[in-house]
Parts: C-alpha cells; structure tokens; sequence
C-alpha cells in the first residue's frame, strides 16, 4: 500500500463494519463486508450501500460550458436539460478513450462524476482546453462524498429517509434539496443494474447520512446493508456495463467498447474524425459476451481462439452469482463476434470452451 | 488471525503439515481471506509426481486467481475431492476442511527452511 493513498471519509466507519480494504485507484477502499457474492445478491434482491467516494466530482462554472462539454463528449449535449445527467465517454484526438462520465446539468453549473482513476488525467484535458472560453473548473472530489444506493427495494425505502419524493424520478433525472440542513444531490443512476440512486453531499455531512442509512451496529437496519467495490464490480459485469481500464481504454474507442449509443457522430468532438472513419470501414473489433462452460474465470487479458487462431481478448470477468454461470467480456474480431459463435478460452494453460451471448449477461425484471 | 502451530508456511501462503510421514498442504486462512469468495480449485491428479517448487493448481475467487505452489517434492496420494462441489470449504475453513493436496515427500527437509507459524504471523504483518 503506498503511503499516500486517500482515504474516504468513511474510511474509520468502514474499518469498524470489518470491511476488508483494498487500494483502488489511489484511495483505500471497502472491497467487501459480508463477502462479494453475499452482497452481490442482497444488492440484486434487496439494497446495498457503496462508498464510491473515489469517484471523481468535478464542477465547472461559467457561459461557455455547454459548447465547452459539448466539444469534448461524444454524447450531444446541445440542449441539454437542467436535472438531467448523460453518460458519455471523452476521448483523444485519434478516437481513444480518456474516460466514461456522467454530465449533469444543473442550475447555474455543470457537474462531471468521471472515474477516479482518471480524476488528474480529466481535470488536467479540461484545464488544458479551457483557454479562452468562459469556463472555471474546479475538482470537488475531497471535499464531497459519493454513495451508492442499489437495489430493488431502494425506492420504496427513500421514502423512510427523505421528505422529497424521488419516487417519481426518472432514471438519470437528479435533484438538489436540503436534507438535515445540508445540501444533497441525488441521481437517479448506478453501476449495478439495479434501480436505485447515486448520492453526494458535503464530505464531513456523509458520517451523518450513513447511519440513516444503515443504522447503527447495535441497531442495523433490517434490509440496507453496506457493499464493497468486490460486488460492484461483479454487479456491473452481470449488467455488462464497461469498466475503464478493461472494457474501456485509450487504446481503443467508443464504438469498438460497443458504447456507441453514447457517441453522436452527427456533431464535432474531439475523437469524431477517426471514429466515422471507423464507421464507414466497419469495426474490426467488437465488444461481446462470453459464456463459458464449467466454473472457471476468464481474467482480462486471456486470449481467445477460434481453433487455432487468435480472434481478441477478455476484458473482464467473473463467476456470476445470479446466473451461477462463468460470464465475460471480451473484445473480439469482428467475424468471429456474431452471437451464438463457438470460442475458446486459454485458461491456466488450458482451452475452456465459450460461446458469444448477448449483453447483459443480466437485465432487471421490469 | 488464525494460524495454527503444528505446522509450517510459505511466504507464499501455503501451508504444510506433516503426518505420518505424509504432508497435507492448503492456502491460508490469511490468503483464502485475500482472495474473497472461492469459486473454483484446479487440483493435480492423484499419481502426479511434483518437484519442490512446482505449481500444483489454481485457486480461484470471483477476485483474483492464485497459483498453489509446493514446497516439497514427491507424488500426490489424494486431492480434497470436496473441493469440485464446494470450494469454499477453503474460505470457510482452510487449515481443516480446506486442505488441498496430500503428498508422499520424497524428503521434508524443505520444510525445515519454511516459517513456522510465529514467523508467518509477523511475515503477514509485514506484508499487510
């Protein structure tokens, strides 16, 4: 562990919960609690509690944000609306991801939640192309606080903890009220594949709001209960979203990540030029699912073969606790990426047998 | 944390305990903990003849995958069967119910450079 790794303000909470700490992106990190698959499940069935603190939160003031983000998304924010919040990637002049985020637009400024592993490298491109343009940027990640509320049983169970009706929030809607005399923004959103809410409020204000959460340990709450980044991950590769450093790097671009629902290349951004280029020839790559026979799991970087050719590499994967299925993703030459298509695996020196499925691998009953 | 003291470990957290002139080796209580929930061992076939040194399987969590390395040579007279159905039997219980492999030594004078369970103990706290 290096010396300078962040810590949460919930780091001591954490600790006397018997979290088990890991470091993640430069930030001391609950990776689990109870046990990753244990809060997988409570998460899919019930409602779980992250700490994603170390996401970065960034907030940019000023006239010319809207053309600003605008220019460096690929998602089209012309018009974007006050309350709502877009996922969005940004990207490198050759069409290589910088980083997947979430613009939201409130009020009188601009929010940006980016991944923390990325926070510097974000901050610093939006400094770098901010001169003359009326936009102040500012990094609010160490002096705010970020959970995660996930699950099915999330919504119903706002209600005991606001007064503000968050029910009728739509998904990637958000609101800004008062909440014990501080101010909180929730959103609609998550990681998980489950319906529930992404919270940040003032750093120091989060020691309060957990225990309304949670409870406290001699009265823990009888169905919310505190999750690790272990389960998150699990959670979000069921729900086959993309992981930066995994499914999404610099080394590739948005539409190959098969995120190009979040591209628009209708407008200009940086990364646009290459990626209709792209566009035009066909992807000779695609981002698929894998299922894999028996019980053993595919890690990011595992080569892939269709007999003995070399067809991609996994991107990340896991046992999954719902489907009770080893699952993965993986980034695959075109021609051997259509759905139903027989892979192989090279695991521990070994060929383990896999065929291309559709993504999720999990989606929400409705 | 649990480390038993009738047997002995390696720094990479394998331990081995000597019975009847037989060695019974598994992970650690500390490793099985690091590895989170274990979803899948890859175990040696029995017969199999290993040299000190030698990787003997893989264990595997929905974290991490970890390799099983023996500090002594000699042929594998049983592996934890239990383990196919139930791999977590190493989270739940690594120095009893968790044990991995059981091996014939051809000499367990390896053993005598390993930590003994003290010395494992600050080689954790070291480590962590």
């Amino acid at each position: 562990m290096t010396e300078t790794a962040l810590k949460t303000p919930l780091y001591e909470t954490h600790l006397a919960a018997g979290a088990r700490m890991v470091e993640f992106a430069g930030w001391l990190m609950p990776v689990q609690f109870a046990g990753i698959t244990e809060e997988h499940i409570h998460t899919r069935t019930a409602c779980s509690v992250f700490d994603v603190s170390h996401m970065g939160r960034l907030k940019l003031t000023g006239d010319d944000c809207e053309s600003f983000l605008n220019r460096l998304c690929t998602r089209n924010l012309a018009g974007a609306e006050t309350g709502r919040s877009y996922y969005s990637h940004m990207c490198r002049e050759d069409g290589g991801i910088l980083d997947d985020l979430i613009v939201s637009r409130f009020e009188s400024y601009w929010g940006i939640v980016c991944n923390g592993v990325n926070r510097e490298k974000i901050f610093a491109w939006l400094i770098e192309h901010s001169p003359g343009t009326d936009v102040t940027i500012e990094d609010q990640t160490l002096s705010t606080a970020m959970l995660a509320v996930q699950g099915p049983k999330t919504v119903e169970l706002a209600g005991e903890i606001v007064d503000v009706d968050l029910c009728s929030m739509k998904r990637y809607r958000f609101r800004v009220f008062e909440l014990l005399g501080m101010p909180i923004s929730v959103y609609r959103s998550g990681y998980t594949g489950e319906d529930g809410f992404e919270v940040v409020v003032p750093g120091g204000f989060v020691k309060l709001l957990l225990p309304k959460l949670l409870g406290t340990k001699d009265r823990p709450h009888p169905v919310i209960k505190p999750a690790g980044l272990g389960a998150r991950d699990t959670l979000r590769i069921e729900a086959g979203m993309p992981l930066y450093g995994h499914e999404l790097t610099e080394q590739w671009d948005s539409l190959t990540a098969g995120q190009g629902w979040c591209v628009d290349l209708t407008k200009d951004f940086v990364g646009a030029e290459p990626m209709r280029k792209l566009q035009a020839q066909g992807l000779p790559r695609r981002l698929v699912g894998l299922q894999l026979e028996g019980r053993r799991i595919a890690r990011q970087h595992y080569k892939v073969y269709s007999g003995d050719q070399e067809v991609g590499e996994v991107t990340s994967g896991t046992l999954s606790p719902t489907l009770g299925k080893s699952i993965a993703m993986a980034l695959i030459a075109n021609e051997h990426a259509q759905e139903a298509m027989r892979l192989e695996i090279e695991i521990g020196g070994k060929r383990v047998a896999a065929k291309v499925v559709k993504l999720p691998f999990y989606q929400r009953p409705k | 944390m649990k480390v038993p003291t009738d047997r002995k470990y390696s720094e990479t957290h394998e331990w081995f305990l000597i019975d009847d002139d037989i060695v019974t080796m598994g992970i650690t209580q500390y490793a099985a903990d690091e590895l989170t929930d274990i979803t899948y061992v890859e175990l040696p076939e029995v017969g199999t003849s290993v040299a000190a040194g030698d990787q003997l399987g893989e264990v595997e969590s929905v974290k991490a995958t970890s390799e099983i390395l023996t500090a002594v040579g000699g042929e594998v007279i049983e592996v934890n069967t239990a383990l196919a159905d139930h791999p977590e039997l190493i989270n739940d219980d690594a120095f009893e119910e968790g044990w991995i492999v059981k091996i014939r030594p051809e000499s367990t004078e390896p053993l005598t450079a390993l930590l003994d369970a003290k010395e494992y103990r600050r080689y954790v706290r070291n480590a962590g």
